[in-house]
């Protein structure tokens, strides 16, 4: 079989997340355990090989944590957005498709981008054009061009804020020439 | 007021919203007009939901090692729930379970077009290949 080599360096998040997983499932974080999980986990990444994740190769914690606090808040905020739809407007509540061209062509930031969206209520992806690195998303009480353009400026500070985190150096540089611009 | 108080009166709090949460999904399910607008209700006030839920179980139990497998818990809940939130939005455009007229714009409804319009050409060019 015609495999790409993945160096340990590559694979290491991988198996740090599995051997976590696999002490948070039997409560026991003791070194013996840990061991064994850590074998499991190599045996499980060799025998169920995927195509390697890739990463950046940066990734900046300081920016992390208020992104994650932030992603908090807006979920909040836009749960009880939704609550207020739902009980206030139903039936006629109004939405819209909205593409929003991403800067970044990584699979890792798409995505990513795409899930941080989906999990803030209130907008959905619809559909991701890879080649273009454009995704479709379904806006709920999107009535009229300013919110829609809400929206996509929504989505855009989003991979922003992502890159920051853990885009590669060319991306991180692009944004900042952008914002200076 | 000692601490076993506030913590009881947190995690009240956290219990009464994560329910209230679950309360707006059943709502949404019910009032919202078409498939997508269902999908923000049936799967996003989960994520709230669930992370209080799980909070104020992880304050109840006074136990430090329950607390990654909630983590755990969640964060598959988070990477889960959109993928399941875009194939069934996905599908549902495709096969066109929405009400056009409650769109404010649409701005895939031309790029499918063309995709199907693309196909269909190149479907021609194959059957008159095969008529020759």
């Amino acid at each position: 079989m015609n495999r790409k080599r993945i160096s340990l360096r590559q694979e290491l998040p991988l198996l740090v997340w599995l051997v976590f997983v696999w002490g948070a499932l039997w409560q026991n974080f003791s070194a013996g355990n840990l061991l064994f999980g850590a074998i499991i986990a190599v045996l499980v990444a060799r025998i169920f090989y995927l195509p390697p994740v890739e990463l950046g190769g940066r990734f900046n914690v300081l920016r992390a944590v208020p992104f994650a606090l932030s992603f908090l808040g807006k979920v909040v905020a836009a749960s009880f957005q939704v609550l207020y739809l739902a009980v206030v407007r139903g039936p006629s509540v109004v939405s819209a498709i909205v593409a929003v061209p991403l800067r970044s062509h990584s699979d890792l930031l798409v995505t990513a981008t795409g899930h941080v969206i989906s999990l803030i209520p209130g907008s959905l992806v619809v559909e991701v054009d890879r080649s273009t690195s454009t995704l479709y998303i379904h806006g709920i009480n999107v009535r009229n061009p300013e919110d829609a353009a809400k929206l996509r400026k929504e989505v855009r500070d989003t991979e922003a804020g992502l890159i920051r985190i853990m885009g590669t150096k060319d991306e991180l540089s692009a944004l900042t020439q952008e914002i200076a611009a | 007021m000692n601490p076993e108080t506030v913590i009881d009166a947190v995690s009240a709090v956290f219990m009464v919203t994560g329910a209230l949460m679950s309360l707006a999904a059943a709502v949404g399910l019910l009032r919202f007009p078409d498939l997508m607008s269902r999908m923000h209700a049936a799967t996003k006030p989960q994520v709230l939901g669930l992370f209080l839920l799980l909070a104020a179980l992880g304050l109840q139990m006074r136990t430090w090692w329950v607390w990654p497998v909630l983590v755990v818990a969640w964060l598959f809940q988070l990477l889960t729930v959109p993928v399941s939130a875009h194939m069934v939005g996905r599908a549902g455009y495709r096969t066109k379970h929405l009400h056009p007229e409650l769109l404010s714009s649409d701005e895939l409804e031309a790029v499918v077009q063309q995709a199907a319009g693309q196909q269909a050409a190149k479907h021609g060019v194959d059957d008159d290949e095969a008529g020759r």
